[in-house]
């Protein structure tokens, strides 16, 4: 076995001003995890769907119920803002928006458009349960 | 491997795929997993609106259609592949004990692959009407 070699290490985060680029991209990771655990909730739903009219009762139970409104709205935000800050690191990815007022339009952006797209899809559901 | 006594340079081992054998792959999967779920989260809304306030047999027979479950079936698809990804990214980032580190990356893939499982046979069964 070889010796490990001592390398330096990158400064932490309290280090660090915080930015708003810096907190959309520790935001990122967080609506990533969350999504992650949130997909149990995705593959629950469907498995009861395919197990019959008990099963589905009871995520109906859940869902209607006012945690499961409030797990849901924050689902549904996590999802949406994943996507569109997702997006931003596209334009990253390809070289454009790299200057200074380009990233914070960017990242504006990102977290307006999550936020509307959030409500607007709840809007759009509630809109339709109703009429159910 | 690398040690004292080896005549390979750093540049050596970080050549074509680099150390890790596999090179930006992960990178490139990443990103096409996003772009094919960023194409598919308007049909997905879609379906999971279309759904709303029906009882089981209504998102059954919904769920059932070609389709919507093909359409399904590749979100699940792009959405496994994707968080398993990004989850390794970040047990290697914030993880520092080789042996923790290896436990949760295993767990991880079972975690991934046990809900697109899952998800899949959910889908598959809903689709042949049994």
């Amino acid at each position: 076995m070889t010796t490990r070699i001592e390398r330096p290490l990158s400064p932490h985060l309290q280090t660090y001003r915080v930015t708003l680029t810096m907190a959309l991209s520790i935001i990122h990771r967080a609506t990533g995890i969350a999504l992650y655990f949130g997909t149990l909730l995705l593959a629950w739903w469907l498995i009861a769907a395919a197990s019959g009219p008990t099963a589905y009762a009871h995520v109906q139970a859940f869902t209607s119920s006012l945690i499961g409104k409030l797990i849901l709205f924050g689902y549904t935000w996590a999802l949406l803002h994943h996507l569109v800050s997702g997006i931003r690191y596209f334009f990253w990815d390809l070289g454009y928006g790299f200057k200074a007022n380009e990233r914070e339009a960017l990242t504006w952006g990102a977290l307006i458009a999550g936020i509307a797209l959030t409500v607007l899809v709840w809007i759009i559901a509630y809109a339709i349960g109703a009429g159910r | 491997m690398s040690g004292p006594s080896s005549l390979r340079t750093p540049l050596a081992r970080v050549r074509n795929l680099g150390s890790s054998h596999s090179g930006t792959q992960d990178f490139w999967r990443q990103r096409l997993t996003a772009v094919a779920m960023a194409l598919l989260i308007v049909p997905v809304v879609v379906i999971v609106l279309m759904l709303l306030g029906r009882n089981q047999a209504g998102a059954a027979q919904i769920l059932g259609q070609l389709p919507i479950a093909i359409i399904l079936l590749l979100f699940i698809l792009a959405s496994a592949w994707h968080m398993k990804i990004g989850m390794q990214i970040v047990i290697e980032d914030y993880v520092h004990s080789e042996k923790m580190k290896l436990a949760l990356v295993m767990a991880n893939n079972f975690f991934c692959i046990a809900v697109a499982l899952a998800s899949i046979y959910a889908i598959l069964k809903l689709s042949s009407g049994v």
